[in-house]
């Protein structure tokens, strides 16, 4: 099964922080931040699910929850529509350029994340170029001026904008491998350029579709970086709230809830990802 | 009119002609074959016949119809793989069913066409199994009823046996030739495998360098080579350069230089004094180790040099006294199977005038 260096790899950086993390969840907050002693002045034990009570009774969680699970999932979905036909291009180039595309799609990771995130405050601000071209289009529909700097719209683009190479990598894995000769046969057997596409290409791409959407999926749920910098008011996402927990409220507790809650769906939906990858990835084994 | 038509086909790729102003006709039901080196053009030619490729000039007709404007998806002719290109993520029936969807056959009319298909090609009962749990021989019966189901005017086989072991090769020869009578379909069937195209075809295409060197049925291409190049691909020859000296009636002389004249029968008149090569196939020599006999024909003495023990056959490779080698085949036939001459042995090798074929330049 799992062998000596990969498991102790886990041990220590899964599994014992999640561990800490469970522990802290069931303890209550300290006076001034971190976690109050686990055996009180009176010499009880003190541990309980306050925590997991205010989860379930305070329904602004869930919704917050609800709201990131969107977000993740509208970001996956257009980082799919957006990476398939740049991965298909690059996996149909000639193999001397296939480098230097690929090295341009990961060359964002060269400069700091949140020089990225500011980047985009300039391109969406309401001086720049983008904002009086869309306000002035709006104007002449008679519609009213939107900003675009500190909305769900600004929060969306980024996070397409920083996931969007997770999507490409192992689509492009996928589709390079592809023999061109199904394609070939199936037009032969009649089918049109969408047909090859919709009844070959595609389902023998879906294992790189899942790993690319568990690959933005899961961080795009925990953002809180490009909310912070990017959105407005109401694009408070499950990273937030947990990065307030522990910095600005101190409620390293609640925090805790939050993250294993989050974390636990990371893992059923990576896990799921995994279960359905394998179920038609079986078939697509040549 | 012939139901595929190819006419004045060229086809270049930059410098390269891999197709040059090839012309050929195959008729409906035939089993037809394009057989050459690899680099003769015989893919490239299928691929333009399927439409994957389009003539620089010339023309592929269907029926009389020009396909020029067809693409291969429109065209009424299927293609087997080398590759077989198997759709991994479909089962059998899946990959059979797709061209009918692909036709928009009726769906209540499938099952009963992949069955049949599937019956044709013996595969039944193995509907539900994925590519990747067919042997070889299974995933190109599989290729071939897909090919079939929707009863194309032409199928187009482009090596399809190659990949196989040569048992179960033959076992498949046996089954395309009864299936193509089955089925009645036009095969154009692309090897490079002269006993393959021997024993499969009706009609062959000797190609070489783009070009058709011999249209002919198999006995033709294989007794009455037309040219070395012929002679030499098909099977094995003995192949000997020389000038005609003198001719009596159907008969002539041919002064090869290391063997002086051999006297061959010919169809064709070649004048006194115009070169050409004699072909001679190793199974037409007699070889025994006797004085020389008096019937007519060639007659020589030579030392055994090499030999091929085959077990049903050994080929010796002859040394005669002029230094001119002859290659004879001769069955092993003693009840021991045992060879009956080893290197160093003098024979005495014979043939007559009718079993040399005389190629004129």
């Amino acid at each position: 099964m799992v062998s000596g260096p990969p498991l102790a790899f886990l041990l220590v950086f899964f599994a014992a922080p999640t561990l800490i993390m469970v522990l802290a969840s069931f303890r209550s907050p300290g006076e001034f931040g971190g976690l109050a002693p686990l055996v009180d002045a009176s010499g009880r034990i003190d541990l309980n699910v306050d925590g997991y009570a205010r989860l379930v009774t305070e329904p602004v969680f869930a919704q917050v929850f609800v709201k990131s699970a969107g977000y993740a999932a509208l970001t996956t979905l257009v980082c799919l529509l957006l990476a398939y036909p740049l991965a298909t291009l690059i996996a149909r180039s000639a193999k001397k350029h296939r480098d230097l595309l690929l090295l341009l799609v990961i060359l964002p990771f060269w400069s700091n994340f949140l020089i990225r995130i500011y980047a985009w405050m300039i391109i969406l601000g309401p001086n720049a170029a983008l904002a009086r071209l869309v306000n002035r289009a709006l104007a002449a529909f008679g519609a009213d001026p939107v900003p675009l700097l500190f909305s769900a719209f600004a929060v969306l683009v980024c996070l397409v904008y920083v996931s969007l190479p997770f999507m490409v990598l192992p689509l492009y894995a996928n589709l390079e491998k592809h023999d061109r000769t199904l394609l070939d046969a199936a037009q032969d057997l009649g089918a049109n350029a969408w047909q090859r596409f919709w009844r070959i290409t595609f389902p023998l791409s879906l294992p790189g579709v899942y790993a690319g959407a568990a690959l933005v999926f899961i961080p795009a749920l925990g953002v809180f970086a490009i909310p912070d910098i990017l959105g407005g008011p109401d694009d408070t996402l499950i990273g937030n709230l947990i990065k307030q927990q522990f910095l600005e409220t101190r409620d390293w507790p609640f925090g805790s809830v939050l993250s294993i809650v989050l974390t636990a769906a990371a893992l059923a939906l990576a896990g799921g990802a995994a279960w359905v990858a394998r179920r038609s990835g079986g078939a697509s084994r040549a | 009119m012939a139901l595929l038509d190819i006419k004045g086909v060229t086809r270049r790729f930059g410098e390269f002609t891999a197709v040059d102003n090839v012309s050929l006709s195959v008729e409906a039901g035939e089993f037809f074959t394009l057989l050459g080196p690899s680099g003769c053009g015989k893919t490239t030619l299928l691929r333009m016949i399927a439409g994957f490729d389009l003539p620089d000039a010339g023309s592929v007709l269907l029926d009389g119809e020009d396909l020029a404007h067809r693409p291969p998806e429109a065209r009424p002719v299927r293609t087997v793989f080398q590759s077989y290109a198997l759709f991994p993520h479909m089962t059998v029936e899946g990959n059979v069913a797709f061209p009918l969807q692909m036709a928009k056959v009726p769906p209540r009319d499938r099952p009963q066409r992949i069955a049949a298909a599937l019956e044709d090609v013996r595969l039944t009962g193995y509907d539900k199994r994925f590519p990747h749990e067919l042997s070889g021989g299974q995933k190109q019966r599989v290729a071939v009823a897909r090919a079939l189901v929707t009863h194309p005017a032409v199928l187009l086989l482009d090596e399809p046996l190659a990949a196989l072991d040569a048992k179960l090769r033959e076992e498949l020869q046996i089954e395309l030739i009864n299936l193509q009578k089955e089925v009645g379909i036009a095969f154009v069937y692309v090897t490079h495998d002269q006993t393959e195209a021997l024993a499969l075809s009706h009609r062959i295409a000797v190609m070489n360098h783009g070009r058709v060197e011999q249209l002919d049925v198999p006995s033709r291409i294989y007794g009455f080579p037309n040219s070395r190049f012929v002679a030499d691909f098909i099977g094995q020859c003995n192949l000997y350069s020389g000038q005609v000296v003198a001719r009596d009636g159907t008969i002539v002389a041919i002064d090869v230089p290391s063997l002086g004249p051999v006297r061959v029968a010919t169809r064709s008149e070649p004048a006194l004094g115009s070169s050409g090569t004699i072909a001679l196939r190793p199974e037409q020599i007699r070889i025994a180790a006797g004085a020389p006999a008096d019937a007519p024909g060639n007659h020589y003495r030579g030392t055994v040099a090499d030999l091929l023990y085959m077990g049903d056959v050994t080929v010796y490779k002859v040394e005669t006294s002029g230094g001119s080698r002859i290659e004879a085949l001769l069955a092993n036939s003693q009840g021991s199977g045992a060879k009956f001459f080893e290197v160093g042995d003098q024979v005495e090798m014979s043939w007559p005038v009718d079993a040399g074929h005389f190629i004129a330049e």
